[in-house]
């Protein structure tokens, strides 16, 4: 063991003689050792640089002439110098520690790995990911049995009975009782809706992804749609963010944080916003649309065909460094369940957190609107807006539902749907219109945050017509075909 | 007409100064103190002007001057990935190497080496003739990775990227000269496998990474310009062209 010393590793002397130098003058402490400041200094590191520079400015001029110097000595950039050595320590290390049985690549997992990563069976793996995953798992277990169970049973028939009863007996005014189980109650509407819609699409998608993500199925779902990403302007990577948008864009457009130029994070915020369904929504439109497999079919090819028409276009128009694409990808594994479980309650554990308020503080805002009369105004304002594409007039309730919570809007458009208020064309028309509609008050904040007042006005004020827009034309379209859904 | 190496020499200098500080001309002095003899013979043979102590290429010096410097940097080249020549003797053995790379012999050590476009030292290579054509690439001894087919395995020789942000990813993802590399596919995007790890990357990336290619038992009897038997990779592996 004597070939693995516990000193620092040395570098060539022009190296060590800068480093040297450098650690003379430096007089301050940074928490680290003066030679790694030596190096983070040589390799132009423009953080350790600020520090100097904010510590100690006057040694500054003399370290930079000390870096330049040793930089013209070299033919590469220092820190490609510096890394060169680095690897090569580090391969002698590890050619002492470990041993290779040289056999690596063809068994099962590696097999496996291969056959998800070519264009196609890897495309076939992909739409199977999809279908069973999402569609099946998410839209007809969790959208269908599991909120049909909790929505008609659990709440229907038990909760909401028991809590207007005991409603009826304690609370003497119709108005504050209306606050709590009428139409827009807290717990008639916005509890009722939380739990009983919501949650179980929800936690049915946070399983979906958690496998996906565990299985180490991710990156190479990102090397597949790289080179289509690349014509809206994004890379690979933007498949976090876009597939964790499927599950919720408020989350969604927190992990555009991962991206790494200012354009995607943009492009990619502006097509959660627009383009990409979170779960509930997903959820619903698929229990609303599931009758007609036409009409599932023909609002899957308009969202999608919007996201790639924004996204194209948004790439030629903003400037910016265009996106490079590299990642690891990990070996196959089998996710472990507890592990699968614990995320996903994690996940879940944040969402309601931050979901339950904003049902209730939706519901108190709809029991006051409603209370006041504004609502019955701005609904009557959106009913033309409405009939402008091809909706009966209760629709306007929908889209209005729609500010508070996307979901929130899907859900009513669930009942309208159950009531048989909206069946055929007008339905697959409302479901785009409500998918690319503004994003839900959670979001829209949280890219008021991120991406600042300037762009998160631009991109809803874009969105807004857009949607009725394209609408407009569906309808229009459909009806001229006279396409039967 | 042939040129003695000094005098190329000079013709060299010249041209760096000009093309490379993107000049019309250049002092007589910056160039060329004591050499007036090769001075000298480079305005008779026509290849240079001189005008109150200016110098400035012809239109018969100028391409003749590009290619002299082409072939220095392909020799830098081929001593530095191929020879594994050391750098404090780079220079001197390219001044020597450069002469016998004349009539069409660049282009062959050019394909040889993948068509590379910086010398050792990261100056750019003038391009000729081949490299507009990109003849095949297996038949290359260096190649960027975006040219290798999949299954063919090489020791990265250098990474060229422009961007020095695009460097430090590449060195992140341990991606250095010397370090074995695999090139598993290549579409959608670039799956290969470098040590014991698999990246993904795309074709700006793979066009930074040049692979020095390793020819295997399988391989090495004069089956160079034919691609190699395929691996597992390979039997899916998506081919271009």
């Amino acid at each position: 063991m004597s070939a693995i010393r516990n000193a620092p590793l040395q570098y060539d002397r022009h190296i060590e003689s800068a480093l040297s130098q450098i650690g003379e003058l430096l007089k301050r402490e940074y928490g680290l050792s003066k030679r790694t400041v030596g190096l983070l200094l040589l390799q132009t590191d423009t953080d350790i640089e600020k520090l100097v520079q904010k510590h100690e400015a006057e040694a500054l001029p003399s370290i930079r002439k000390i870096v330049d110097e040793t930089r013209s000595l070299y033919n590469q950039p220092l820190n490609y110098v510096i890394a060169m050595r680095r690897q090569q320590e580090a391969t002698r290390l590890s050619s002492i520690v470990t041993t290779s049985r040289g056999k690596s690549g063809t068994g099962f997992t590696e097999r496996l790995s291969r056959i998800t990563m070519h264009p196609v069976t890897g495309s076939l793996i992909l739409l199977a990911v999809l279908y069973l995953g999402l569609y099946q798992f998410v839209g007809v277990f969790g959208a269908g049995t599991l909120v049909d169970f909790f929505e008609n049973t659990v709440f229907g028939q038990w909760i909401n009975p028991w809590i207007t009863g005991v409603a009826i007996r304690f609370v003497p005014y119709q108005w504050l009782r209306a606050l709590f189980v009428g139409d827009y109650g807290i717990i008639t509407l916005g509890l009722s809706y939380a739990v009983a819609i919501i949650l179980p699409i929800v936690t049915t998608f946070f399983i979906v992804f958690s496998i996906i993500e565990d299985s180490g199925y991710l990156p190479r779902l990102s090397m597949l749609i790289d080179r289509i990403f690349k014509t809206i302007g994004l890379s690979g990577r933007a498949v976090i963010p876009i597939v964790l948008g499927l599950g919720c864009d408020t989350m969604a457009t927190i992990v555009t944080r991962t991206q790494e130029t200012k354009r995607e994070r943009v492009i990619t915020t502006l097509l959660l916003a627009l383009a990409i369904p979170c779960s509930a929504q997903l959820g619903v439109i698929f229990a609303i649309l599931s009758d007609s497999k036409l009409a599932l079919v023909i609002w899957v090819l308009v969202v999608m065909l919007i996201m790639l028409l924004v996204g194209f276009l948004t790439s030629r128009i903003l400037p910016g460094e265009k996106a490079t694409f590299y990642m690891e990808i990990p070996p196959l594994r089998l996710p472990k369940i507890s592990n699968v479980l614990v995320k996903t309650l994690t996940r879940l554990q944040w969402y309601l957190t931050e979901v339950i308020p904003f049902f209730i503080i939706a519901s108190v805002m709809l029991w006051l609107g409603e209370l006041t009369g504004v609502f019955n105004w701005i609904i009557a304002l959106l009913k033309p807006v409405v009939a402008f594409i091809g909706l009966p007039q209760e629709a306007a309730q929908v889209f209005l539902y729609g500010f508070f919570r996307r979901d929130f809007g899907a859900a009513g458009l669930y009942d309208l749907h159950n009531s048989g208020a909206i069946v055929g064309i007008p339905l697959v028309v409302a479901a785009v219109t409500l998918t690319l509609f503004i994003p839900c008050i959670a979001q829209f904040m949280v890219m008021l945050k991120e991406r600042g007042v300037k762009t998160a006005l631009a991109i809803a004020i874009f969105i807004f017509p857009f949607a009725f827009v394209v609408g407009y034309f569906l309808n229009l379209v459909l009806t001229t075909l006279r396409v039967t859904l | 007409m042939d040129l003695e190496e000094k005098t190329e020499e000079l013709l060299e200098t010249i041209w760096v100064s000009i093309k490379e500080q993107d000049r019309d001309n250049v002092q007589q002095d910056e160039v060329c103190t004591g050499a007036t003899e090769e001075l000298e013979k480079l305005v008779t043979a026509g290849y240079v002007t001189v005008s109150n102590g200016q110098l400035s290429l012809t239109p018969r010096g100028e391409p003749l001057a590009r290619n002299v410097i082409r072939r220095h940097r392909l020799a830098e080249r081929l001593l530095a990935d191929v020879l594994n020549t050391g750098d404090s003797i780079m220079h001197e053995k390219a001044c020597k190497f450069e002469h016998l790379l004349d009539r069409g012999l660049d282009d062959s050590i050019c394909t040889l080496l993948g068509h590379p476009k910086i010398c050792p030292h990261g100056k750019p290579i003038p391009p000729g003739r081949c490299c507009q054509k990109q003849r095949a690439p297996v038949s290359s001894l260096v190649s960027p990775l975006s040219r290798l087919n999949p299954g063919q395995k090489g020791k990265v020789a250098y990474v060229h990227a422009p961007q020095i942000k695009q460097l430090q990813k590449l060195m992140a993802m341990g991606i250095l000269p010397g370090a074995p590399i695999t090139l598993i596919q290549d579409f959608p995007s670039y799956v290969f496998q470098v040590g014991q790890t698999q990246f993904a990357v795309d074709n700006e990336i793979a066009d930074a990474i040049y692979v020095r290619l390793l020819q295997n038992e399988e391989t090495a009897d004069a089956e160079v310009t034919s691609p190699p038997p395929k691996t597992v990779g390979g039997r899916w592996g998506w081919r271009r062209k």
